[in-house]
């Protein structure tokens, strides 16, 4: 006979491979309109993302003698990359973007134990890395109005994906982040840096703006993130957090400084504050377990983001932050923890009920 | 006014469409009934019958043992034909004694003293016929029903809840019950709330089940019993959820329902009730609910106790697959049956047929803490926390994050994503953390023990001293006086 099986023998429909594959359904706007935002060449960056971290995720699984098909399966490599794909530059050479599926997937998951037990958000913590080590490469933004001028052939496109054809100056820029934080350092009025960038809030929601590969568009990742919701995958409270963290402080400094400081609206809408509100933030590995901790770890990711934006060296502060973040997960896990039915807050058993049952 | 409600919870399919449209049946006696002297809660009954014996129908088997037990009785007149073991309904299959029963077929009550009005006897009369009558809770933890009974009359209760939840998908037992019975469970309802000297007493329903609502509503009109719709959620029939849903209440941990002035009973206990009061018949028959896809009829039989799951299913349905498992209660805290060849016995609400397709075949994958369980805990317990910390062997952890608390409900396990076995885990730390305690309670004992025997050894030696001591100032003394003397 076979060993008993414990109840319970019902099960619902869920399953990771299905969770990681709704997830990806959710980037999808984002991304397809990355490709038509930014040609081939971010194409090449998403396909060689998911395919290098496909590779290195069985790489790793064959080293630590773990099944290897039936783990990959589950998807989250292909999330990470993906994820991480949105992060980089539109036009990032190959090489950068086989040495991000590296770090993210073979350091930051596979060597921490394989999935679930990673400290860091692999695509944050990948992106930050990259950014140290490569800067110069990590911050070559493509201007979306010069590709729309004259994009390059799917050959063009593999020649800048193989980092033999030089990009030429005329298809770069600077993101508003970035600019931003130049002008106002040189004591410009804010006002004017954004006249001169020709700052509109539809463009930055439709996100026909410089910056990462898929983190500009804030309607077609909150669209995704509204699906999620939906769908149950993730919980409101770590995307709130996040947005809230970000926007009030933003809008309170703006307030009393508004030449020197952006609101809560630019905060929101330039850079990546979407992306990661609803996908980053959202990674359950890297995140809090209860309610309550999950907004104070959004709550903290955006606030931090924001100190970095406006008072760091960096113009964009949300990979460090959710990295500082995620090392506090134990500490949050430990203080947020849900009341047990029967018992107070701290633990003990509630007073007997006796003086209000009569 | 905000009262605070079922927390996490979770939406099973509920299957109950197989088995509640049809009336309960009434099954017929087999050749051989297996009648088990544990089909309780708390010590076996002790058979009080001999091989070769004719009973009555109704009379004893089998008599209570100790404080929590319960008497058995025969579902029928016949011969004792064995007392031997049989294979409890039990994953394990270990065997328990069981008495082997004959019917001769003429199904006749043993002689009965004639029935007064319930409702004139004292509380405490009604607590020991229910106890006489072999009465256990119904609804799955077989617990005595006149334990219960008594020790809430003593402690005092405010409120009677009768459990009509059934939030476990595939059974229908007690939803059919009340739709056809529910004068009988408003009776046995009064005479419990008598029994306990309640003062209110409420029935909650499962939304999904208007028709026994109904039902219930229309019977109770009158009696100052309250029925109250419940939302469909599971496990709004475990015992403290329903409390908290009715009532707005929660019951301390560590403690009774009775210390917070209720007490909470299944409907179909409450039948057995009345009958036991008013008809004179002890519980020698159950409802059971038969269904899962692998059966050809599902329905609802009314079951002597003692009848073996294989007649059951032969008599009453049939295969239409081979069952991939099959299960005695429901599907989310129910049991693996080793095989078929097991009686059914009080506590048997269900006996499930499930096919591949709907049960859970899939092997675990790791933990990517999405936390589902944690919302789906109706405790407010972490369960990935626990199983986090049972798999790094640290049982003391797991105990301070709540393990003590857990209700076994099954919510986490069947929404995990990762199809992690968490009741498993939760049930052998529980079973480990019992086991250590016991072993150190024995260590105490054998430490006084050895003290005991030190001290005792010590105050030995030094009486031997005093003796001796006492004799040599004597002989001393008289060597003196000797002395002297000459």
């Amino acid at each position: 006979m076979s060993l008993p099986v414990h109840g319970p023998h019902a099960h619902s429909s869920n399953q990771l491979a299905a969770m990681m594959l709704q997830v990806m359904l959710a980037l999808t706007p984002a991304t397809l309109y990355a490709f038509w935002l930014y040609g081939w060449p971010a194409f090449n960056v998403w396909v060689l993302s998911l395919v290098s971290a496909l590779f290195w995720e069985a790489l790793f699984l064959k080293f630590f003698a773990k099944p290897v098909t039936s783990h990959l399966k589950d998807g989250s490599a292909l999330v990470t990359a993906w994820i991480l794909a949105l992060c980089l530059p539109p036009w990032a050479p190959w090489w950068l973007v086989i040495v991000g599926t590296f770090l993210a997937v073979a350091m930051i998951k596979q060597i921490f134990g394989g999935l679930g037990q990673n400290v860091f958000n692999p695509a944050m913590a990948a992106r930050v890395m990259l950014l140290i080590a490569f800067p110069v490469e990590m911050t070559t933004w493509i201007n979306p109005e010069a590709v729309t001028h004259q994009a390059p052939d799917f050959m063009t496109g593999l020649g800048v994906t193989l980092d033999s054809v030089t990009v030429s100056d005329a298809f770069t820029g600077a993101t508003l982040l970035d600019e931003i934080k130049n002008q106002t350092a040189q004591g410009k009025l804010l006002s004017d840096t954004l006249i001169h960038q020709d700052y509109q809030i539809s463009a930055t929601l439709s996100g026909h703006q410089i910056g990462s590969l898929g983190e500009t568009s804030a309607l077609l990742l909150l669209l995704g993130g509204v699906y999620l919701l939906w769908k149950g995958i993730i919980t409101w409270q770590a995307p709130v957090g996040l947005l809230l963290g970000m926007a009030l402080p933003a809008f309170l400094l703006h307030l009393f400084q508004p030449e020197a400081y952006p609101g809560a609206g630019f905060h929101l809408l330039t850079g990546g504050a979407f992306l990661a509100a609803f996908f980053i933030v959202t990674d359950p590995v890297t995140a809090p377990t209860t309610a309550t901790g999950r907004l104070a770890f959004g709550l903290g990711c955006g606030l931090l983001a924001w100190l970095i934006r406006s008072f760091g060296n960096y113009p964009e502060g949300l990979a460090f932050a959710v990295m500082l973040m995620n090392a506090a997960v134990p500490v949050i896990d430990r203080y947020f923890k849900p009341r047990i039915y029967g018992r107070t807050s701290k633990g003990d058993p509630l007073p007997k009920n006796r003086g209000d049952a009569s | 006014m905000f009262k605070k409600k079922l927390r996490g919870g979770v939406h099973p399919s509920t299957h109950k469409e197989l088995s509640n449209t049809a009336k309960i049946r009434r099954f017929p006696l087999s050749d051989r009934l297996y009648v088990s002297m544990q089909q309780h809660l708390g010590a076996p009954a002790t058979p009080v019958v001999k091989v070769g014996q004719t009973v009555g129908k109704g009379q004893l088997l089998g008599a209570s043992q100790g404080a929590i037990s319960a008497p058995v009785h025969a579902p029928t007149s016949g011969k004792i034909t064995a007392i031997a073991e049989h294979t409890a309904p039990h994953p394990s299959g270990l065997p328990v004694l069981a008495v082997t029963l004959e019917p001769d077929g003429r199904d006749q009550w043993e002689e009965n003293p004639p029935v007064v009005d319930p409702f004139k006897l004292a509380p405490e009369e009604i607590c020991t016929r229910v106890g006489a009558a072999g009465i256990v809770g119904l609804g799955g933890a077989t617990f005595p029903a006149a334990v219960k009974l008594g020790s809430s009359l003593k402690t005092g209760v405010e409120t009677l809840i009768l459990n009509g939840g059934e939030c476990e998908p595939y059974l229908t037992c007690d939803d059919r019950l009340m739709r056809e019975h529910s004068t009988a469970i408003i009776q046995g309802a009064l005479l419990m709330q008598q029994a306990v000297q309640a003062k209110n007493v409420i029935i909650g329903i499962e939304d999904n089940k208007p028709e026994a609502l109904e039902k219930m509503l229309h019977a109770a009109a009158g009696s100052g019993i309250q029925v109250a719709s419940v939302p469909s959620r599971y496990p709004m029939g475990s015992e403290k959820q329903l409390v908290q849903q009715l009532t707005g209440k929660e019951i301390p941990a560590r403690s009774r329902a009775a210390d917070s002035g209720l007490v909470v009973h299944n409907v179909a206990t409450a039948r057995a009730v009345y009958q036991a009061l008013f008809e004179n018949r002890p519980l020698i028959s159950r409802i059971v609910t038969l269904s899962g896809q692998a059966l050809t009829h599902q329905g609802n039989w009314e079951v002597p106790l003692g009848t073996l799951a294989s007649q059951l299913i032969n008599y009453a349905s049939g295969f239409d697959a081979t069952p991939a498992r099959l299960i005695m209660g429901g599907p989310m805290m129910g049991i693996q049956l080793p095989d078929l060849h097991v009686p059914v016995i009080k506590g048997t609400s269900g006996i499930l047929a499930l096919t591949n397709d709907e049960i859970n075949t899939r092997e675990p994958e790791p933990c990517v803490r999405c936390a589902s369980c944690v919302r789906a805990c109706p405790m407010g317990l972490l369960p990935l926390e626990m199983a986090a910390s049972i798999r790094a062997g640290d049982l003391e952890a797991t105990s301070k994050l709540g393990l003590g608390d857990c209700v076994g409900c099954g919510a986490c396990s069947y929404i995990c994503p990762a199809s992690l076995p968490l009741v498993h885990l939760f049930n052998y730390a529980k079973g480990e953390l019992a086991q250590s305690h016991r072993d150190a309670e024995k260590r105490e004992r054998t430490k006084i023990l050895a003290r005991r025997r030190e001290e005792r050894l010590e105050r030995q030696a030094r009486e031997k001293e005093a003796l001796m001591a006492a004799r040599r100032a004597a002989a001393a003394k008289k060597a003196a006086a000797e002395e002297s003397s000459s």
